[in-house]
């Protein structure tokens, strides 16, 4: 095999001169942990409005909570990318969609919302199956209470499903995590995308991407530590039936 | 909005979208699907087996690769796998794989660590008397699996394989970061050339969307059907 | 007469035996041989060095050179029939898969430099070109200065990455730098506005504007940024193989063939769209020609 092996090479400057590829590495992962935080944190408040939408008695509520979902659900997200970063700015009028052009970070912005409304399609789904589980003398012991039916949700219905589903939620997160590499395509300097310009000028593709897996591996542990304490706190004595995830 | 909007375009290309990108597409999808259920059906039965080398195996291969982004998988394996082959196949340089067989792999050995956990949640989802019953009427364990276990827990399972396969589907369109002409790649190339990516991009997202949403309404109405009332 | 079938007996048996000879001499050329297929490496959209034609055919200068070097390789290893396989790269797979062996030689607008040889070689240099930035007329980026503050794109895994950052550290000007896989998606991002100029080797540029939708709208600054050859990119350590590669494109400088090849895709309409690119051959590559050299040292080109 005539592959070069250079692991000294981490610690050799990078291309801006300053920082070492080590450094540019982490900065990738911080930008991947960011555009994970609140393409996710988008993702549960309209998630959780469209999954409250899905189970509203409301005919065109729930008709147009299952169309977001059936969209956001069916197409690529790579192709919703390119749909938020390049088809969106033409679509608006034109001073619009210079303004959007023209926002700093714009990768990091366009990459977040998509993620966000990705996600959201997928967390209304979870929210809703959290909301089913719950037995009907939940909702009809809250509106006997004389509570609206916002109300029967806000302090009844959701913060049951919440603790439920937070298993479902972890690995949402992790999911959503992992899917900002797709942001790659629109110029998003995360950490694959880190790793993959530190192969293309170094050409040590192989340990470009074993960094990036390793640290990969260590954000997940992270965030599953971290979750698993929510999910202790949360958890219902006497729920058994929680709702684990299958995201990805 | 519309006014702009030149269907010439979509017509001129289609034949070079279907043809070429959505015929690699819907082949990778299936080839995948296969491969790796195959190889998905394998991991699932060894992390279950008694044997602790093997389900620790399994079990380290499916966790690192579903703790991995799918870009950063592609990217590795399209590298690798030559790489891999010359040392499987004891050649003495890298073996050459087109790039078709390349994602072919990539996905198969990806997706196996889904279809793995789909499975062995299926065998696990089976009362542990179906073992019992099977040993009883004088079954090797072997026998139990093929016979008993595994027809059942793959029928429980043929929604969320088939909605693993639809995902699959539309994670193929990712391979557009290798230059690849998939059914994105092919659209991507003709926005790119022509100065119609609007047209080129809601296209895409038109018919992958109709494809995704037929096969889920699909798989929604055969979950009813092929339910085993217990 | 019996001179001619010495002759003929001759160079059957020397056809003969060079398979096993070559494949003493070149891993690579062994490889062919024993696979009984060449894998070329090209561009999807490197106008007009390596780019698909209508029939999504990759086509270009360095294809064309590119031919003449799989016909000497059919030549050497006696095998007419050789079959020939095309595979896209981008500058993020190029050397990779070069390396693992998917493709044979890659056959694009790849500078030849220092840090690259440390994984590949290149053959010959075949082209000079040199970094110029591309920007609208209706807002002009005639130096990088001009550029301050703004966003700017360049094509991932080339030189021009390099040279980009460095002026930004150097003069401290706070560019947004923006990689795209390929020249296709760099000129959309600039078409679209996403970045104010991009960057990158002249001649490319040049094809990517006179290419697009509105050619007249764009202009390319003047002074080049740096003196980048090109060359067909081939595994390290295959001197048999690099020779014959050589070999190959010095016979076209020397034979004045060159000449027909650059008229024909730099000076006459191209296809598909029949766009002719005016780009007159460099003083630059008139004396590679004259003097044909495959080192990577910028300087020996000015």
């Amino acid at each position: 095999m005539n592959y070069h092996w250079n692991w000294w090479i981490f610690f050799e400057p990078s291309l801006d001169g300053t920082n070492t590829y080590l450094t540019t590495l982490f900065w990738g992962l911080g930008w991947t942990a960011a555009t994970a935080v609140v393409g996710f944190t988008i993702a549960l408040v309209l998630g959780s409005v469209v999954g409250v939408a899905r189970t509203a008695p409301i005919g065109w509520v729930q008709t147009s909570g299952m169309v977001f979902v059936e969209v956001f659900r069916n197409i690529p997200l790579l192709v919703q990318m390119f749909l938020w970063y390049f088809v969106l700015p033409e679509v608006l009028p034109r001073d619009a969609g210079m303004w959007l052009k023209q926002f700093p970070n714009a990768q990091f912005y366009t990459a977040a919302v998509c993620l966000g409304f990705y996600h959201a399609a997928r967390m209304a789904e979870v929210v809703r199956a959290g909301l089913l589980s719950l037995s009907r003398g939940q909702k009809m012991a809250g509106q006997a209470l004389g509570l609206t039916l916002p109300q029967t949700y806000r302090y009844v219905l959701l913060p049951v499903a919440y603790r439920i589903v937070v298993p479902a939620i972890t690995s949402e997160f992790l999911s959503c995590t992992k899917n900002t590499s797709v942001g790659i395509a629109i110029g998003l300097v995360e950490l694959t995308g880190t790793a993959r310009a530190m192969q293309e000028n170094t050409f040590q593709v192989f340990e470009a991407f074993a960094a990036a897996t390793v640290l990969y591996l260590a954000l997940n542990m992270v965030i599953v530590f971290a979750m698993r304490s929510v999910e202790k706190a949360a958890v219902i004595p006497g729920l058994g039936n929680r709702i684990a995830g299958r995201g990805r | 909005m519309l006014s702009g909007f030149d269907f010439q375009t979509i017509v001129h290309a289609l034949p070079y979208l279907f043809l070429t990108g959505m015929s690699f597409t819907l082949t990778l999808t299936l080839c995948a699907t296969i491969g790796g259920m195959i190889f998905g059906t394998l991991l699932a039965v060894m992390r279950l087996s008694d044997n602790r080398i093997l389900s620790v195996i399994a079990g380290g291969y499916v966790n690192l690769l579903r703790s991995l982004p799918l870009v950063l998988v592609i990217f590795w394996f399209y590298f690798l796998v030559p790489f891999l082959a010359q040392w499987l196949t004891g050649s003495s340089s890298p073996v050459r794989i087109d790039p078709f067989w390349s994602s072919v792999i990539t996905f198969t050995l990806f997706e196996a660590c889904y279809f793995c956990e789909i499975v062995r949640s299926g065998i696990q989802s089976l009362p542990r008397g179906q073992t019992l019953a099977a040993s009883a009427l004088g079954m090797t364990d072997r026998q139990a699996l093929f016979y008993v276990i595994l027809p059942q827990a793959l029928r429980n399972m043929l929604p969320l394989i088939l909605t693993q396969t639809i995902i699959l589907f539309q994670d193929t369109s990712l391979v557009y970061v290798l230059s690849i002409t998939d059914f994105l790649g092919a659209a991507a190339k003709i926005a790119q050339r022509d100065g119609r990516l609007l047209e080129m991009y809601v296209f895409a997202a038109v018919v992958y969307f109709i494809i995704s949403l037929i096969a889920s309404q699909a798989v929604r109405r055969l979950q009813k059907r092929v339910a085993i009332i217990r | 007469m019996t001179i001619k079938l010495l002759a003929a007996s001759l160079m059957t048996l020397m056809l003969a035996t060079l398979p096993a000879h070559a494949a003493e001499e070149s891993a690579t050329l062994a490889k062919i041989a024993e696979r009984g297929e060449i894998t070329v490496g090209h561009r999807d959209g490197a106008v007009p060095f390596s780019y698909y034609d209508d029939q999504q055919k990759p086509i270009g200068y360095a294809m064309d050179i590119c031919a003449r070097v799989v016909d000497a390789v059919k030549a050497k290893l006696g095998k007419p029939d050789l079959k020939v396989s095309y595979m896209p790269v981008t500058g993020t797979t190029r050397i990779p898969l070069l390396v693992n062996g998917t493709i044979d030689m890659e056959c694009g607008t790849t500078t030849n430099n220092v840090e690259r040889q440390k994984q590949v070689t290149f053959s010959t240099t075949n082209f000079v070109a040199g970094i110029r930035i591309l920007s609208k007329k209706s807002a002009p980026v005639a130096s990088m200065a001009d550029a301050k503050g703004k966003t700017v794109v360049t094509l991932s895994g080339t030189t021009s990455v390099k040279l980009i950052n460095a002026a930004n550290t150097a003069e401290n000007l706070g560019l947004t730098i923006l990689s795209a896989k390929d020249l296709a998606e760099g000129m959309l991002t600039l078409e679209t506005d996403r970045a104010v100029a991009l960057i990158f080797d002249d001649v490319s540029i040049a094809g990517a504007a006179a290419t697009s939708k509105a050619p007249q709208d764009y202009q390319m600054s003047s002074d080049p940024l740096s003196v980048e050859p090109y060359g067909i990119m081939l595994r390290r350590d295959d001197d048999g193989f690099k020779s014959l590669v050589n070999g190959t494109i010095e016979g076209l400088y020397k034979g004045g063939e060159i000449n027909g090849i650059y008229e024909k895709w730099f000076t006459q309409p191209i296809p598909p769209k029949g766009i002719n690119m005016n780009f007159p051959m460099s003083a630059q590559l008139k004396k590679v020609i004259a003097n044909p050299t495959d080192d990577p040292n910028p300087d020996l080109y000015r």
